[in-house]
């Protein structure tokens, strides 16, 4: 069981939460091209370590999050707003 | 990593010592002979500099591969190089379904031709697989999924593959466990693929291991692909635990560590790695001869041989490569198997264990090129890619020989996205989390 400390709600259980994916893409300009939409859509790096991702407190405060975790270990290193750009640990997860 | 020795080394050079024919005549002399003539069911083969074809990954997909390159394609310069021992990947982990009941028409020829591959598949390998076409009933419990699941059978029939109706009378004869009026989601009917089953998923690895090694494929253990050597745009080698590996053309078939792989090629796929739990009941008599899904949730069971029910549900539903489940989908699969089959409620769970799985962004496999010149991806099986071992294999070796892809593999390129061809086998769009 994840447990997510969300910013406005506290620390929950995953099961109040949807998970949203990879939050590292960005929507590419409106003239960039069927290849860099494609790459947006489809294209994921899926690491083996930390991961940019959302999460949306949809049982909660339905606020959609910006998580670091680990996927191999599953520590929760942040949980931001949106808006946060938070950087990707260097070392590994415990 | 390091390197993990090899216990017993052995040559490739030398000639290999073949395990012989098995029957049941060579059981009984070999009990009354002590069980001492039996040798190693595959070669522990010693990785050569160069090979014609290097195939990463010792699972169903890249065993099957290596043997059709063998005994179909003549090809038999082949390694297959496994990170572990054979048969501990996905291959050794799935629920051990087979059916060919599928939606889209190509994917419905796809899944029958494996099926059928299944049907003469002990004969060929000379190994009890234990196929057993016991037949999978898919549940219904709304008029909508009636409606859906009859289009679904009709298109099957449309292309030869058996498909019945039954009703709930008929699902309750069939499976007495199946609480019909249960009270969440009643069921209304099913639909059953008589020719569906379940197969023993360590013997289809052993077993393609001990063909391929006998065709002259080295299958080299304890073996781990850690980087992949370029030449321009051509792929020319395998750096592993064990030493550089050249080859002419490699093939990834690594299942839910192909986004890893591709990485070191210079590839990012259109996948995400997503963790898929399997539970085994304590041994109770027959209760089950069929693998019943159920339509109102993500659950499914069967019983195995040995006496245990055999079931799962939904993947945990974020990327993970942990080997591993969390408990809320437990909870969720166990309140399915308990609405749908109340008395399941004093059964004890005897294990649980999850397997790491490439769940692709439209739900359906990739059998193909890749930009890079010499690379083979079969990958992205989410699920439901233990059944589509022997298709998966020998459309992976045809395109691998023949350097065009199979007929019956030729929509599960990797083009397909980038050229918005994608093959939404379940209308669920992008979102791998949700195939
Ligand atoms: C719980 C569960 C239930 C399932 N149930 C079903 C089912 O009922 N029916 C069905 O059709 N499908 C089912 N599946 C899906 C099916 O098991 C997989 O799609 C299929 O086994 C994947 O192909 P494989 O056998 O080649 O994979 P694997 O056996 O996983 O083979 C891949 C191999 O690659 C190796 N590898 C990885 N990285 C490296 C490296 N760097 N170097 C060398 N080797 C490497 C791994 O060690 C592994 O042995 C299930 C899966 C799970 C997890
Ligand atoms: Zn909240």
């Amino acid at each position: 069981m994840l447990r997510i400390r969300c910013p406005w709600c506290g620390e929950r259980d995953e099961t109040e939460f949807r998970y949203r994916g990879d939050a590292s893409q960005s929507r590419p300009a409106a003239d960039a091209g069927l290849a860099a939409f494609s790459a947006y859509v489809y294209e994921r790096k899926n690491p083996r370590g930390w991961h940019l991702e959302w999460w949306l407190h949809v049982g909660g405060c339905r606020r959609l999050l910006k998580l670091v975790r680990h996927t191999l270990t599953h520590e929760i290193r942040v949980v931001g707003t949106a808006q946060d750009q938070p950087s990707l640990p260097q070392e590994p997860g415990r | 990593m390091t390197a993990v020795p090899n216990p017993k080394p052995m040559p490739a050079s030398t000639e290999r010592e073949s395990s012989g024919r098995y029957s049941g005549w060579r059981l009984l002399l070999e009990g009354l002979a002590g069980q001492r003539g039996w040798s190693r069911a595959w070669a522990k083969a010693l990785p050569r500099p160069r090979y014609r074809v290097v195939i990463v990954g010792g699972g169903g997909h890249g065993l099957a591969t290596a043997y059709y390159l063998a005994s179909e394609y003549g090809i038999s310069d082949v390694a297959v190089l496994e990170k572990g021992p054979i048969g501990l990947g996905n291959v050794g982990r799935n629920t051990t379904i087979i059916r060919s009941n599928y939606f889209l028409p190509d994917n419905i020829r796809f899944y029958e031709y494996s099926l059928k591959l299944w049907e003469g598949l002990e004969r060929r390998l000379n190994f009890n697989a234990m196929v057993s076409q016991r037949g999978t009933l898919n549940l219904f419990h709304t008029e909508a999924q009636r409606d859906l699941f009859t289009r679904r059978a009709n298109l099957m029939r449309l292309l030869g593959v058996d498909a019945v109706a039954l009703s709930r009378e008929a699902v309750q004869a069939l499976v007495p466990l199946v609480d019909l009026d249960n009270g969440r989601y009643p069921v209304l009917g099913g639909f059953l693929q008589p020719r569906g089953g379940t197969v023993r998923h360590d013997a289809v690895a052993w077993g393609y291991a001990r063909a391929a090694s006998d065709a002259g494929v080295d299958i080299i253990e304890h073996c781990e692909v850690t980087g992949m050597r370029r030449d321009g745009r051509r792929v020319t080698g395998v750096d592993t635990t064990r030493g550089l590996i050249e080859a002419d053309t490699i093939c990834l078939a690594v299942a839910g560590h192909s986004s890893q792989l591709a990485a070191m090629a210079g590839l990012t796929l259109p996948i995400e790695s997503h963790v898929l739990q399997a539970f085994v009941s304590e041994a109770i008599k027959p209760v089950l001869d069929v693998v019943v899904t159920y339509g109102a949730g993500h659950f499914y069971i069967s019983q195995s041989d040995k006496g245990g029910l055999v079931f799962g549900g939904a993947i945990d539903g974020y990327n993970t490569y942990g080997q591993r489940g969390t408990l809320p989908v437990a909870e969720e699969v166990a309140m399915e198997a308990v609405t749908l089959m109340p008395a399941l409620a004093r059964v004890k769970v005897l294990r649980q264990w999850g397997g790491v799985m490439d769940m692709s962004m439209d739900g359906s496999p990739i059998i193909s090129k890749t930009p890079v010149d010499g690379l083979i991806l079969n990958g992205g099986w989410c699920y439901g890619g233990f059944k589509a071992i022997p298709a998966g294999g020998m459309t992976t070796a045809h395109l691998i020989a023949c350097n065009a892809p199979h007929p019956l593999a030729a929509h599960l390129d990797l083009g397909r996205f980038a050229a918005g061809r994608t093959l939404d086998e379940r209308g669920a769009g992008p979102f791998p989390y949700a195939h």
